[in-house]
């Protein structure tokens, strides 16, 4: 046996004893256990990934069942007549900074909701916004974001029908918090939904992704260096109905908001029961995302767009519906990145551009910087 | 972009791993030092790539990783002070300690907040001069020069309530304890390039020497950790016990000279407890007794915590390289990177997060459930 010489110290002993085969085998869970947090809200359980998704299923459903909420996509649908259907959803916006580049917590509150309507192939048409005010706000701010609301409602073609406003004592909120409800029609012949992805399906995104949240991080002044990045957020109605306008065969559509591209297709996947295979040369990604990811230690496929959706189309309207998103000013750098499998049943599964395979799981709980 | 996307390109990759096929002729184990190269080889599936001969075991270069349980405690103890400022890099965050974590800390009002730099918890220091900040300075040489950048920093700037928990720890040590094990496999090492690129690569030459083994400094990109590998191959299968440079474009033998003469100021050598693994002499660097009042063990009165972890956990085994983390019984269910039992699933450098995240094949209980 070698001693520890290099070091100049003689404490042979500990390293010695711990790194020999006396080690034991483990039996059971034996490291020290950490706090689950399922206890506490903590700022995971608004990422968007594996927390949320976990206390929606333990505190909500089990609570609140019904078929609508339980089908688990953006908007809840419900049949109003023969023929028709009403798909209702609702958002709570927290953005900070109120204002970044490319947009605002008003134009996010507007087509967040107008995107959560539109993801079930329904039309959307009216909008409530309730607010939550911070006493001391600055009423010329309230004003900027009223009339953006009211800019990105006009480019939706909503209106914003009813409101509501609640004022909240200075240090009890963070400026100003939008919450929206919006709802819109659809035909019931229409099944878009997160479960209906079939093996050989095309994965189309309608653009380059990640540019949102790296947006926001950098208006945060979290970057410590400037890109020219513009948040994407815009409304995504008109560019569905462009796309269902030339295709019958769209089965599923989402938006990759919190959570990104990677938590959005898990989920497609899980409900779908299928495999679904990316291709990393043809994920469409801005340099100056790519480049920041590279500095933080994220990976673009995790953070949050606002103006994108993924579409899960057969595979002999793909190029159509290609060609019609890359012709809407919602869609020019769409891309189709991959493609539906039977298996692994509810993975997703990444081709590297090396020509290798690998897992992309759900993002497990607040997005966190690498130490280097 | 420059520097990156020539050192991802497929075609150079798949003739490199072409040439080292070509070169070997007998299996060999080698240890990619750095958690930062686990997590590229894993990302980018070059573990599937490279010819069956080629066994890589994952070293114990993740700081997340190694911070021994007794450093969270302290953590937790003084974040959870009232006037207290806690910052810290991201992923330390979520490292379980002997009661929690600093995500809970926060849920329940202590101030932590992430840091992308040591340097942005000195201005939080200079613009909350009736609080007191503290930094988390963790990691190996890489991080040292920052780190110790904040000391330096707040010294100049007068500032006196500044301070930095430290847990550094360093290369050499740890390869030259797991070279002394009996139950040492490792054949070859691929160092971890941005270590060097502080520290150079003359503190290698004579572990080389002293222990028959063959080592190369090693990048991160996928061309980079390729090149490393048939490098080593080449000196395997040669039976020469070299230090080569795979990482010319970033390292330097005597390595950047005025990153070291400002650890030497701030640091000087001493025992380090490895979590999982346990003390290895001389592996760690502290605060110089002239630069005590920074401490914040000290400031705080926290030296005396202690905590014992299991001798059972296989972190430590696998922090090693005795054992693959797919190799452990709690691996995938019940341990997650959500849940994480031990520390190596904590950080996205940990072996077993990176084999969790870009591995598993199947659905298992630490996915979404099906229903």
């Amino acid at each position: 046996m070698r001693h520890i010489i290099a070091t100049g110290l003689k404490h042979p002993t500990p390293v010695e004893l711990i790194m020999t085969e006396k080690t034991p085998d483990l039996q059971g869970p034996v490291c020290p256990v950490p706090k689950k947090h399922t206890e506490t809200i903590m700022l995971g359980h608004g990422s968007g990934g594996k927390m949320m998704a976990d206390l929606i299923k333990d505190v909500f459903y089990s609570r609140l069942e019904n078929e609508p909420l339980l089908a688990g996509n953006d908007a809840g649908v419900v049949e109003l007549t023969d023929g028709l259907c009403l798909a209702i959803s609702t958002d709570a916006h927290v953005v900070s900074p109120l204002f970044f580049s490319g947009g605002d917590i008003g134009r996010l509150a507007v087509c967040g909701t107008v995107n959560d309507v539109s993801m079930v192939g329904a039309v959307p048409l009216y909008l409530t916004a309730s607010f939550i005010l911070e006493e001391g706000l600055d009423i010329k701010i309230l004003e900027k974001v009223v009339e953006s609301m009211s800019k990105a409602a006009e480019e939706a073609g909503v209106d914003i029908i009813s409101g509501d406003t609640k004022v909240v004592a200075h240090g009890e909120a963070d400026g100003l918090y939008i919450s929206t409800t919006g709802v819109g029609l659809l035909d019931s012949r229409i099944e878009i939904g997160g479960s209906k992805a079939k093996p050989g399906d095309k994965v189309l995104v309608s653009g380059t992704i990640g540019d949102h949240g790296i947006a926001v991080l950098e208006a945060r002044g979290e970057l410590g260096f400037k890109t020219q990045l513009e948040s994407d957020v815009a409304p995504l109605n008109h560019l569905i109905e462009d796309i269902m306008a030339v295709s019958k065969n769209i089965h599923v559509l989402r938006d990759p908001t919190r959570g990104g591209v990677a938590t959005a297709l898990n989920e497609i996947a899980r409900q779908s029961g299928v495999g679904i295979i990316l291709d990393e040369n043809s994920l469409p990604v801005k340099p100056a995302v790519v480049g920041a990811c590279e500095m933080l230690g994220f990976d673009p496929l995790y953070i949050a767009n606002e103006g994108k959706l993924l579409a899960v189309v057969s595979p002999e309207d793909a190029d159509m519906v290609l060609v019609a998103m890359r012709k809407s000013q919602y869609g020019q750098e769409a891309a189709v990145i991959g493609q539906v499998e039977a298996e692994p049943a509810g993975r997703l599964l990444l081709k590297t551009a090396l020509g290798a395979t690998r897992i992309i799981d759900v993002l497990a709980g607040e997005l966190l910087p690498r130490i280097c | 972009m420059k520097y990156l996307s020539e050192y991802r390109d497929a075609e150079l990759v798949h003739s490199t791993i072409a040439k080292i096929a070509e070169r070997i002729t007998q299996p060999w184990t080698m240890m990619e030092i750095c958690g930062g190269q686990t997590h590229s080889i894993i990302k980018n599936g070059l573990d599937q790539l490279l010819p069956e001969e080629v066994e890589l075991v994952h070293g114990p270069g993740c700081p997340v990783c190694v911070t021994p349980l007794e450093l969270i405690d302290k953590a937790l103890e003084i974040a959870s002070l009232p006037g207290v400022i806690f910052t810290s890099y991201g992923d330390m965050l979520r490292v379980p300690g002997s009661r929690g974590d600093l995500f809970s800390i926060r849920a329940s009002g202590g101030d932590v907040r992430v840091v992308y730099s040591p340097l942005d918890a000195v201005r939080l220091a200079q613009e909350n001069p009736d609080r007191e900040v503290v930094f988390f300075a963790i990691g190996f040489e890489t991080t040292a020069p920052a780190n110790v950048m904040s000391v330096i920093q707040a010294e100049r700037l007068k500032l006196d309530n500044f301070s930095i928990l430290v847990s550094h720890v360093r290369v050499p040590p740890a390869i030259e304890a797991i070279l002394s094990s009996p139950s040492n496999r490792v054949q070859g090492f691929l160092a971890a390039g941005h270590v060097c690129a502080v520290m150079g690569y003359w503190e290698y030459l004579p572990l080389a020497e002293k222990y028959h083994i063959p080592i190369t400094v090693t990048g991160f990109e996928p061309l980079d950790i390729t090149r490393g590998i048939l490098a080593t191959v080449e000196s395997l299968e040669a039976g020469t016990n070299v230090v080569k440079n795979a990482y010319i474009r970033t390292v330097t033998e005597k390595g950047n000279r005025s990153a070291q003469a400002v650890i030497n100021r701030v640091f000087e050598n001493c025992d380090r407890k490895w979590r999982g693994i346990g003390i290895i002499p001389g592996s760690g660097w502290r605060l110089k007794p002239a630069y005590a009042h920074f401490d914040a063990e000290k400031r705080f009165h926290v030296e005396a915590i202690q905590a014992d972890e299991s001798p059972l956990c296989i972190s430590g085994q696998v922090l090693q390289g005795l054992k693959k983390p797919d190799q452990c019984q709690a691996f995938g269910a019940p341990c997650t990177p959500e849940n994480p039992l031990g520390a190596t699933m904590v950080s996205d450098e940990g072996a077993c997060a990176a084999y969790y995240r870009y591995r598993t094949q199947t659905p298992h209980a630490g996915g979404i459930d099906h229903d």
